[in-house]
């Protein structure tokens, strides 16, 4: 029998400390939608994603409404496109972007993944295609996110991908000035993508996955901060077992929303990403879990340490609650998104260096960070190798989502609007990785062995 | 299916009836009540089987949502299967 504390503990969550599920995110295979002609390419992506993504805004309102639990937002994911693409003979791949943001806004989505290549060993002439499709498709749409994988603990890490990528996202600023270089906030880079992420910017539907399959990717931040309160002072045994319950709590709302969803869709239910994603709401930061464990400001020393802790127990918690768990897994750290990030950016503790060094321990990367627009592709494209770096070599994913904001000084903040929040520009070293840059060809995979 | 009706707001005359006389409309059978009066705030808990329910489900929702704001209380349903899920192994 449910007791009423459980009823309005759980009312609680919701109501005040901004539990909810982030995405509920429908892979699509476009795999049998190539053609040589990317227009009548374009048209068969956007009928089959029109078709099988029909009821998803609908089922997942209704969901919402029946458990009492906000769904934020309905996405989609596809093959990535450099894959469906690669029959097209015309050199430009928009118009597939195109024909996704016009499906995305016919069946109510706010972002569609998959403009996207795998380019970790080398680059097929469509993986060119798409990369340097990027800037143009991300002017013209408006909900189609891109990402580019650029290394792998199995393949190491395609130095010419990371020198191109470094002028894609350049360029993708420059075409996208007008709204302080937006575009490169659905732009990412990865080591060690994978396949059935709900999240974006970097969401795909990988080629080993099924026809269409629903993902979840759940989120509580603040539900994860209010319990910490309650054990202020206390040794770390006993915040790690206070995370690992609550993440049991979240990730156990996430897989019964996306059983629930699955079935009236009629589409199998991949997994639920166990995250916790922030939101530059206040009370949702994942800067203030780090904080209430003891740190005077996010950044500073033992932050490495305290993230580490709760990226580690909310896996544990969360791995408990369903019965396929995947995508990211764990916490995120983008500093747009997250209130507490902000704040401890703009106070200058929180450095892009110490961000490196989290993103050791943490979900992802250096994600949703503002740089000075003049910082130079060579520079943008070292950042990228030093986190495809960390990702291979501790076999985990990694990304790098940067904004070159288009004439914008240290100091100065750029505003993305809605859940891509607003990120105080952060300043990079002066010294040039040019000529590191420039070599181009491959760094080779690490040793999975004598581990030091 | 079981489904939980929660209703907060500031005690007065005839919450319980109103609410019920509405759950009634939709052919929604009361199993079981609990309520408290704490400073003033009426919080009142219902498990309710919604098998019969005349509408779906998230029609019910939104209705019971609606009414709860035309008498200034917070009116919710939810399905029952979400707190079993949170806080039971």
């Amino acid at each position: 029998m449910l007791s009423q504390k459980d009823i309005l503990q759980t009312q609680d969550m919701i109501d005040k400390r901004h539990l909810d599920i982030r995405t509920i995110t429908m892979g699509i295979s476009l795999l049998d939608c190539s053609d040589t002609d990317v227009n009548v390419c374009a048209q068969k992506i956007y009928e089959k994603i029109c078709r099988r993504a029909e009821n998803l805004v609908r089922v997942g309102q209704d969901i919402e409404w029946e458990f009492g639990i906000p769904i934020v937002n309905k996405r989609i994911s596809v093959t990535p496109i450099s894959l469906v693409g690669a029959a097209c003979r015309e050199d430009s791949l928009v118009p597939l972007a195109i024909a996704m943001d016009k499906a995305a806004k016919e069946v109510g989505v706010n972002f569609i993944g998959g403009f996207s290549a795998l380019v970790q060993k080398g680059c097929t002439d469509s993986d060119w295609k798409l990369i340097r499709s990027i800037p143009e498709a991300m002017r013209q749409t408006e909900r189609v996110c891109a990402s580019v994988n650029v290394g792998s603990t199995k393949a190491g890490i395609n130095m010419d991908a990371v020198a191109e990528m470094g002028r894609i996202i350049k360029k993708t600023a420059e075409l996208t000035a007008d709204n302080d270089g937006l575009g490169c906030a659905k732009l990412v880079v990865f080591a060690n993508a994978v396949e059935d992420n709900p999240f974006m910017a970097g969401a795909f539907h990988g080629v080993g996955e099924s026809e269409c399959v629903l993902n979840v990717g759940v989120s509580g931040p603040g539900v994860v901060y209010h319990a910490l309160q309650s054990v202020k002072g206390q040794p770390f045994d006993v915040v790690a077992e206070t995370i690992k319950k609550t993440a049991f709590r979240i990730t156990r709302m996430g897989q019964i929303v996306g059983v629930e969803a699955s079935k009236r869709l009629n589409v199998p239910f991949g997994i639920v990403d166990l995250s916790l994603a922030p939101t530059p709401a206040v009370g949702d930061s994942v800067a203030r879990i780090l904080e209430e464990m003891g740190l005077e400001v996010c950044g500073t020393h033992g932050t490495t340490a305290a993230l580490a802790l709760l990226n580690d127990a909310v896996k544990k918690g969360g791995v408990m609650a369903s019965n396929h768990v995947g995508g990211l897994s764990g916490a995120f750290i983008p500093v747009s998104e997250d209130e507490g990030m902000i704040a401890a950016a703009e106070a200058g503790v929180l450095a892009l260096d110490k961000l490196e060094a989290m993103t050791c321990v943490c979900s992802v990367g250096l994600d949703m960070i503002a740089v000075p627009g003049d910082t130079s592709a060579a520079t943008i494209s070292a950042i990228i190798a030093d986190e495809a770096a960390i990702g291979m070599v501790n076999t985990k994913t990694t990304a790098v989502r940067i904004i070159p904001a288009p004439g914008k000084v240290v100091g100065d903040r750029v505003e993305m609007g809605g859940l891509l929040g607003s990120a105080p520009v952060m300043p990079v070293h002066d010294q040039s990785a040019e000529q590191f840059i420039a070599r181009g060809g491959r760094i080779p995979a690490p040793l999975q062995s004598l581990k030091n | 299916m079981k489904a939980v009706v929660t209703v907060v707001g500031k005690d007065r005359v005839g919450i319980i009836a109103n609410v019920c006389l509405e759950l009634a409309k939709y052919q929604i059978n009361v199993l079981d009540i609990s309520q408290t009066v704490m400073q003033g705030y009426f919080t009142m808990m219902m498990v309710v089987d919604v098998s019969g329910c005349n509408v779906p489900l998230a029609e019910l929702c939104k209705a019971m949502d609606a009414k709860g704001q035309e008498m200034g209380l917070s009116i919710r349903v939810q399905r029952e299967d979400i707190f079993e899920a949170m806080h039971r192994v």
